[in-house]
């Protein structure tokens, strides 16, 4: 079982939590339809370093992001949905 | 004692003035306080535990712990029966009834012992490659295999026994409490750091207390004792013992079943069997311990050849002597201590067999000082025996490589016992599990933890460090590394010295070759019964890899998951691929490390507390007026209230007239209820909702549809403008808590600009629909502030107040198409004014209606709900095409455009009716032309809702029909293959009562 730091509430385990998904996607401004179509649907299927959103359910419900390696479960850093994550594109920390 | 012949009579781990009485495979026997079931039968001349799985093979112990793949015993009798028990894991109880498996119809007659005799007929892969052609006879099969396999037999009535689940945290956890553990754990301790320390054992010590060691000038069983006291006494030290670590999970989360009352016949009330702990540690030390391999060669498998460690401790422990007249058969160094101890038990001990040519003078002398001959460079070729153990030993020269044969026989020795060595397999389960990666060790023969992923670190024999003295450095190391990174400060201790013991020293030794004469069976799993003949088989048929070797000759799976197998079987896949043993791999170590029972898992969670369930306030009263209960998501709704001598379907068709006659009352409260709040909240609804809220008037309410952001209908629900900035929003009552997470995601997420906050407030309101020409006139009498005139509260008006005396919210909404309102009054306020509705409404007749007729007048105004929501229809193919804004943007504007959620002949909504007037629709049913037609018969379009209706006079249906609008009064077929029954229906309009909508605005 993950533990998990909320932004808010602090550590956590992954029962509280909710996972909500990649967070890497952006809701379009415009009505553009491949973009929505985009933004919906198409996902890269990553097997390191991944942004996704999780929302502490059983806890302050807020959403927040997290960069998961998904191989092997490490939790790097997490941050409130406007915050910053470290770049893990190359597979280190960079920031 | 007489009746316990093979007992020592000094020193050791058990208490003879304590006699426990108990019973195996029917027989009656004692043994003493500190025994297992194992030591205890051995004590009293007991070689054979069972047979084995596949050629039902007389088995004894081959080990004394976790690593024992033979003795496994159905354990207690009744509702508390386990199977699958390790004997050399059971603590003696008074009262213990254990059976022996795999037999039948018993342990000395076993008829399926004659698979063993036609065992050239049953190969690794046999079942696959007989059984499984055709495919649908396997099921048949596999009745009848079962049978014969005949592993223990699960309980057939309940448990009676209650199992706890505990969570906690600490700063350092040990896992193992041998001298490793306690070394380490007295370290961190000191630091006062929490510490947690667990052995599966029912005292620390571990191998310690198997063994002649000492530590110091104190005996090891006594050091043990006293490091027990001490962490025991430490308010920072947790001590568990009879749990075993199981599992090493993600973010240092470790998982142990602790055997809290199973070494008792009965828990003690209010006291578990067993508890499952979830630690989460800062900081981890294993410290599991290693386990002795057998050796293979022929007749390796028969009662009575054992671990030589699994003698010594028989004999140092538990004062049994295993056999009279042993032989030692090694490839290193650890079993001559082992022979001391024999002899020091009164067993004597023939010969030191040992493959090596050239060994220490350690070790030698060692056995010159017991008196014990050694032949250096010989093997056991074969073990020949009974089912009542081993008889003799066949000797042959130490073979010159694997690719021998046969071996010469130089001699023939007679014993009852053969001990076998063939080095150490470090326990390494838990370290692999935390994804450590491992290397093999060539100079020790075996796998050890190489690079590690999570905070943790391996001590003494489970990281190849098997001396005594090497097992007391490296865990003070551990402990006190352990410590420091979680943050406490270690001050280094003074080492304990150990007493000398050789090294190990192993010799390569996979199998030996057969003797002249004797092609007896080579095992390497016991438990599986899988030989050295099957390794080469699979090879030789191609399964090489080590996933597939150990799925084709099911090496390694079982109960005890190859622990004493697995090295054995790689190295010989390894022998025959002509690679080194790390190129071949291992398997993949899983969590259980061993076997909990399944009540553990579950834990508390089980009947009524496997899941909540959600009452609303009203709920003891629908429960004393005798309506059943329906579950609709987590909450118990009343599906009807029948009256004596009513049946379901009597009280529910009576209460659907009632309400459109007279007055009727149903609970509401499980509708979803968010309160949205903020100076952006109009704005941030009109984002969610297809059609506009910015222009709905205060103290209004307004019915509203929310889409997926793919264009499908999410959710439905009525939206009431409270206040200037104020709504309060319902949901479907199956959808309220998804509803709550896609407002919360777009308010904090996707447009966190907006001055908007949520609540749900599903749990704080009692919610009351009063329906039926009535209604008003019945609410008049229950409330003085709240004029319920409809020129003052009209249709979709909102109105607060108060209703039987309490602070009421007044919604005049209608989902039953009558002149409706929806009553909100705080939770706990709920019966109270349900109880005043009744009673007020007595002279118009006023009933309760449940869920059932709840669900006949909402299809027969057409209304939707889950069955329509499906999940693929579109606003416009349920209707709500012209509640789609074309002013605003809100969520799916723009995929619900795409081309194929356009086309013209999407399913639509529409009303059906059976053409002859009587008969049911069925319920799931497929629309059809012509159901017996050519496969596969074109779908036009599916049932989604159906029921009796005693308001149309007739069975009436919601469908969604392909372009169904366009088709009003075509006849078409609603087929339900599952229930047999072809119905001819005809499209109609939706809405069955009241088209023009007049009984609601009444």
């Amino acid at each position: 079982m993950l533990l998990i730091e909320c932004p808010w509430c602090g550590k956590r385990a992954q029962t509280e939590f909710t996972y909500e998904g990649d967070a890497t996607v952006k809701r379009p401004e415009d009505g553009d339809q491949a973009a929505f179509h985009a933004y919906v649907h198409l996902r890269e299927n990553v097997t390191q370093w991944h942004d996704e959103m999780w929302q502490h359910t059983a806890g302050c419900r807020r959403f927040f992001k997290a960069c998961r390696n998904v191989t092997t479960h490490e939790i790097i850093a997490t941050a409130k949905p406007k915050g910053d994550l470290p770049d893990m594109s190359s597979g280190k920390i960079t920031s | 004692m007489s009746t316990q012949p093979y007992r020592t009579q000094k020193g050791g781990l058990v208490d003879r003035t304590q006699p426990i009485n108990f019973t195996f495979d029917g027989n009656t026997y004692q043994g003493f306080q500190g025994d297992t079931l194992a030591s205890a039968l051995m004590a009293n001349g007991v070689r054979l535990f069972g047979r084995s799985f596949k050629y039902h093979r007389p088995r004894g112990i081959l080990g004394v712990g976790f690593e024992e793949p033979n003795a496994i015993v159905q354990l207690r009798t009744g509702n508390r029966t386990e199977p699958n028990i390790q004997a050399t894991r059971i603590e003696l109880f008074e009262g213990l009834v254990a059976e022996s498996q795999n037999r039948w119809p018993s342990l000395n007659f076993d008829v399926g012992a004659l698979t063993g005799i036609f065992s050239k007929l049953f190969p690794a892969g046999f079942y696959y490659k007989t059984f499984m052609w055709p495919a649908s006879m396997w099921m048949t099969y596999e009745h009848i295999i079962r049978n014969i396999a005949g592993m223990g037999k699960s309980p057939t009535t309940n448990d009676p026994d209650r199992y706890a689940h505990r969570y906690a945290h600490c700063d350092v956890l040990v896992a193992g409490g041998g001298p490793a553990g306690i070394s380490a754990a007295l370290v961190a301790a000191e630091t006062g750091a929490r510490v947690v320390i667990m052995d599966d054992g029912p005292k620390l010590g571990g191998a310690l207390l198997g063994c002649n060691l000492k530590v110091g000038d104190q005996e090891g069983t006594t050091w043990a004792q006293v490091a027990e006291q001490k962490l025991r006494g430490m308010d920072n030290v947790t001590v568990l013992t009879r749990t075993q670590t199981a599992g090493y999970y993600d973010h240092n989360m470790i998982i142990a079943n602790e055997r809290v009352a199973d070494h008792v016949n009965e828990p003690a009330p209010f006291i578990p069997r067993q508890r499952i702990w979830h630690f989460r540690a800062t900081e981890v030390v294993l410290a599991a311990g290693a386990m002795e391999r057998p050796l293979v060669f022929a007749g390796n498998d028969l009662p009575n050849v054992m671990l030589a460690s699994a003698a010594g401790t028989l004999a140092n422990r538990y004062n049994v002597q295993a056999g009279r007249r042993a032989v030692v058969f090694t490839n290193n160094g650890s079993a001559y201590t082992v022979a001391a101890d024999l002899k020091a038990a009164d067993i004597d001990v023939s010969a030191i067999i040992d493959a090596r040519t050239d060994i220490p003078s350690t070790e030698l002398d060692i056995a010159k000082a017991a008196g014990i001959d050694v032949l250096l460079g010989q093997v056991v070729l074969a073990a020949v025996g009974g089912k009542h153990g081993v008889k003799r030993v066949v000797v042959g020269d130490t073979p010159s490589g694997p690719d021998v044969t046969e071996g010469q026989i130089t001699r023939t020795i007679e014993c009852d016992l053969l001990c076998v060595s063939g080095g150490w397999t470090p326990s390494v389960h838990l370290f692999s599990q935390s994804r450590g990666k491992l290397r093999f060790d060539d100079e020790k023969c075996c796998f050890v933890p190489n690079k590690g992923f999570q905070r943790e670190r391996s001590a003494g024999a489970c990281n190849g460090s098997f001396m005594l003295r090497e097992c007391l450095t490296d865990g003070r190391n551990a402990g006190s590394n352990a410590a420091e990174a979680a943050g406490f400060k270690s001050s280094s201790k003074e080492l304990a010295i150990a007493s000398e013991e050789p090294d190990v020293h192993p010799m390569p030794l996979w199998a030996l070759p057969w003797p002249e004469g004797n092609h007896d069976k080579r095992f390497v799993d016991l438990q599986n019964d899988v030989t050295a003949e099957d390794v080469a088989l699979a090879h030789r048929e191609g399964f090489r890899s080590v996933e597939h070797l150990k799925r084709y000759t099911t090496l390694g799976m079982g109960t005890d998951q190859g622990r004493t197998s697995n090295v054995n079987g790689l190295a010989l896949m390894a022998g025959h691929k002509g690679e080194d043993i790390p190129s071949v791999g291992t398997t993949t170590f899983r969590q259980p490390f061993s076997p909990i029972t399944m009540g553990a898992v579950a834990g508390p969670s089980i009947n009524e507390q496997m899941s909540p369930i959600r009452r609303t306030a009203m709920h003891d009263w629908h429960e004393a007026a005798g309506a059943p209960f329906v579950l609709a998501g987590a909450w118990l709704r009343p599906q009807a209230y029948p009256k004596p001598g009513e049946n379901l379907r009597d009280a529910y068709l009576r209460e659907a007239v009632h309400v459109r006659k007279h007055v009727g009352i149903v609970d509401v409260s499980t509708l979803g209820k968010i309160d949205v709040q903020g100076k952006d909240a109009a704005e941030f609804l009109n984002r969610l909702y297809v059609n506009g809220f910015a222009k709905l008037d205060i103290g209004k309410c307004r019915y509203g549809v929310m889409l997926r952001e793919d264009g499908i209908v999410y959710d439905d629900g009525t939206v009431t403008r409270l206040a200037e900035n104020r709504y309060m929003v319902t949901t479907t009552t199956g959808h309220a808590g998804p509803v709550m997470v896609h407002m919360e995601r777009h308010a904090q997420v996707v447009w966190p600009e907006l001055d908007v906050k949520l609540v749900s407030v599903t749990e704080d309101w009692s919610a009351i629909a009063i329906a039926g020409p009535k209604s008003r006139a019945v609410l008049a009498k229950v409330t003085d502030d709240i004029d319920v005139s409809d020129a003052t509260c009209p249709f979709m008006a909102f109105r607060e107040g108060h209703i039987c005396g309490v602070p009421a919210r007044l919604f005049r909404i209608s989902f039953s198409g009558e002149l409706a309102y929806e009553i909100n009054v705080p939770a706990n306020f709920g019966a109270t004014v349900w109880e005043g509705l009744m009673k007020a409404g007595a002279d118009d007749h006023i009933v309760p209606y449940g869920t059932e007729a709840m669900g006949i007048l909402r299809i027969e105004k057409g209304h939707v709900v889950g069955g329509e929501l499906n999940g693929r229809a579109t606003a416009d193919d349920l209707g709500f095409g012209r509640m789609l804004s074309a002013k605003k943007r809100f969520i799916g504007d723009v995929l619900k455009d795409r081309p194929a959620l356009l086309e013209a002949n999407r399913k639509q909504l529409v009303g059906i009716k059976p053409v002859d007037g009587t008969s049911q629709i069925p319920r799931g049913a497929q629309i059809v032309v012509n159901p017996t037609g050519a496969r596969p018969v074109p779908i036009e379009g599916e049932v989604t809702s159906r029921c009796e209706s005693p308001n149309v006079g007739m069975p009436i249906g919601l469908a969604l029909i392909k372009d169904g609008r366009n088709r009003m009064g075509e006849k078409l077929i609603a087929s339900s293959p599952v229930a047999g029954i072809d119905v001819k229906i005809k499209i109609c309009d939706p809405v069955f009562v009241d088209p023009k909508g007049e009984r609601l605005r009444g």
